[in-house]
């Protein structure tokens, strides 16, 4: 397992810049998440990172050591790609054994017996060992296709949207099973997703990209209280956070065309703001500062989220299990002044108190 | 009142009148009326010959004798399978076959697997590789004849010899004419094994390869164990179209050396030729060796049909 370094890394294709200047560092046992939108680049750094990109600018390196010239065979990673990449006309076993008979692993077959064996159980795909590959699902393809991964001890997996092409029910459980095997082996991990709650349940770190740039690297708790960005803030939390333009009016913020107004917080903010609500912190109360109606009710069974007209703006609430209120009732509520967001007509988060 | 309901039923009986005169066709009697042309050209240019043929097969009869054919059961075949020449024709024709195609499979795949990766005018050179494909058979027959002339061909100036006293006759020397043959041949189709190749091996993905460079795969496992297996079905269609081509070879070898010097390149086909249409015209004869080389290339086509189901299936 080791530290992996990126140091202003650019690459292009053609006129499309995939990344532009990308630095960090994902530190050694770390599950690192690369969070963003399709097309933000986050399989171009990971390929990268394996080798199977050259970048146009910057470097790689594997524990201090640079690695740009380093082969993809010669850089020991794992990585799982999002379309599997079985081989063909060999069965799951010989899909597994496979990266262990390598000449350069030279490893004894009873002791890849005995992988195979363990990470298939792990996986739960023991009795699909003599299958042949073209003949399995997507689920079990991807499933083999991790098994592939982690039958080696490789200084870092790589993994490209490993989860994606699995129903719900499966996600959630080799979600865990993933983080748990992360957390017995202590193995390095670089991960790809775009699903923000995979990014928010496994990661250690999360890297969120957007068109080439970093916005912002931190722990899930870092991104989710303190985004860099509204795009940040937007795209991690479900449901999504409430973004409503201000002006600034005898020392309040008043959001615009609507009841809601909160006191200027401390250290200031430039004329024109954003505040970002979550959901969870727009609370409805039976004496609230600020009256609105049900617009719409969103039932999840362990929580509802409710649409809530105030004025111009709708806001979104979410409230624990079922609700009592009706469509259209009039209601009030209040927003919790210490969990508030700030941007600035870029989008960047203004720091304050 | 009255003037409107008699209108109606002026407008129904029209109607009425009408839908016969505009009689539609059923879906099934326009597929008939499709299929017809077909079939009756089938039935007559093929399966007609083909029964007849069988027919024939069995008794003594000539095509220019002004006799009916008379029935002498299988003794026509018992003449072919016993006659020492006959088997030599198989002979020839199997290696023929077996030379050339095996030639041409590797010559195509090849030339495949280095123009697999696209370079600057990769296409152009792709197309030019396929230009022999396109020509009849009997042109290119033409020409190489030229090409292999002793004194004036290009073909041995090219391998060095100057000297006509010492330099090989290609299509006059008897260890050398079916050897001549081979290379035009391959020459010929090697394009046409190139072209199918080409098609599987483009169809391969290439995550496959960066999955085996992450595993450190060799070059020859990834050969192996991706490339081959990936472009076995279409390389086993190009391997059977190829050899029953070479079963069936007639013009190449007729406008080369019509089966001489003697007849060591007499194949099946040239000497099939010679039985039915050259001195006695044996019609009864012919149509016996015919059934037998149809036999013989059902039974070499199903085998590879079936090796292909099994590169499919895997």
């Amino acid at each position: 397992m080791s530290n992996i370094r990126l140091e202003n890394i650019t690459k292009r294709f053609r006129e499309v810049t995939a990344l532009n200047d990308v630095t960090f560092t994902i530190k050694d046992g770390e599950f690192f998440v690369l969070l963003g939108p399709t097309g933000a680049g986050k399989t171009t750094t990971l390929r990268v990172i394996a080798g199977l990109e050259k970048q146009d600018s910057g470097h790689v390196y594997f524990d201090a050591e640079l690695s740009d010239q380093i082969p993809p065979a010669e850089r020991d990673v794992a990585f799982v790609f999002q379309q599997y990449s079985l081989y063909p006309n060999m069965s799951v076993y010989e899909n597994l054994a496979f990266p262990l008979r390598s000449p350069l692993r030279q490893t004894p077959e009873a002791e890849i017996k005995t992988r195979i064996h363990h990470a298939a159980e792990k996986l739960r795909i023991s009795h699909l060992l003599e299958r042949k590959t073209g003949k399995l699902s997507g689920g079990e393809m991807q499933r083999v296709s991790i098994g592939r991964a982690i039958v080696r001890e490789p200084r870092v997996f790589l993994m490209d949207e490993p989860l994606s092409n699995l129903d719900a029910k499966l996600r959630e459980s080799l979600r865990v099973e993933l983080k748990h095997i992360q957390k017995t082996q202590n193995s390095t991990t670089v991960f790809v997703t775009h699903d923000q709650i995979e990014a928010l349940t496994m990661a250690d770190r999360i890297a969120v990209l957007d068109e080439g740039h970093i916005l912002q690297i931190g722990t899930p708790f870092d991104i989710y209280d303190r985004p860099a960005t509204t795009a940040v803030a937007q795209l991690v939390g479900t449901p999504k956070i409430n973004l409503l333009p201000t002006v600034r009016q005898n020392g309040s913020l008043v959001v615009q065309n609507s009841t809601v107004q909160i006191n200027t917080p401390a250290g200031g903010v430039p004329e024109e703001v954003l505040l970002g609500v979550r959901p969870e912190d727009v609370k409805l109360t039976e004496n609230g500062r600020f009256n609105g109606t049900v617009a719409l009710i969103e039932p999840l069974g362990v929580e509802t989220i409710l649409h809530i007209q105030a004025g111009g703006q709708t806001l979104l609430s979410i409230v624990p299990g079922a609700t009592t209120h009706r469509l259209n009732e009039a209601v009030r509520f209040d927003v919790s002044e210490t969990h508030l967001h700030f941007f600035d007509a870029q989008g960047v988060r203004v720091q304050s108190g | 009142m009255a003037q409107t309901s008699t209108d109606i039923t002026s407008l129904q009986s029209s109607q009425a009148t009408r839908q016969p005169r505009q009689r539609q066709m059923s879906d099934l009697r326009i597929m008939q009326l499709f299929i017809l042309p077909t079939v009756i050209l089938l039935i007559l240019m093929n399966i007609f010959p083909l029964i007849y043929s069988l027919y024939l097969s069995f008794t003594n009869y000539s095509v220019i004798a002004d006799k009916a054919p008379e029935w002498i059961g299988i003794q026509n075949y018992t003449t072919i399978l016993s006659d020492q020449r006959f088997w030599a024709n198989f002979a020839t024709t199997g290696r023929y076959a077996l030379i050339s195609v095996i030639l041409q499979t590797l010559i195509g795949f090849g030339l495949a697997l280095l123009l697999r990766n696209k370079f600057k005018g990769s296409g152009l050179v792709t197309t030019l590789i396929l230009v022999p494909m396109m020509l009849s058979p009997i042109v290119v027959a033409t020409f190489w004849k030229l090409m292999f002339n002793p004194s004036l061909g290009i073909f041995n100036y090219l391998l060095g010899y100057t000297d006509i006293n010492t330099s090989p006759l290609w299509l006059g020397d008897p260890n050398l004419a079916l050897w001549a043959i081979v290379i035009v041949d391959v020459w010929m189709w090697s394009p046409f094994v190139m072209l199918l190749c080409l098609a599987g091996l483009s169809a391969i993905p290439e995550y496959l390869y960066e999955a085996a460079a992450i595993d450190r795969a060799s070059a020859w496992f990834q050969f192996r164990r991706i490339t081959l297996p990936q472009v076995m079905p279409l390389l086993l269609i190009a391997v059977l179209f190829r050899t029953i081509e070479a079963f069936k070879q007639f013009d190449l070898v007729m406008g080369l050396t019509s089966g001489g010097p003697g007849d060591v390149t007499e194949t099946v086909s040239i000497r099939l030729y010679k039985l039915a249409f050259q001195g006695q015209y044996d019609t009864g004869m012919s149509s016996a060796l015919a059934y037998i080389i149809l036999i013989i290339i059902i039974a070499v086509s199903n085998l590879y049909i079936r090796s292909l189901n099994k590169a499919r299936g895997a």
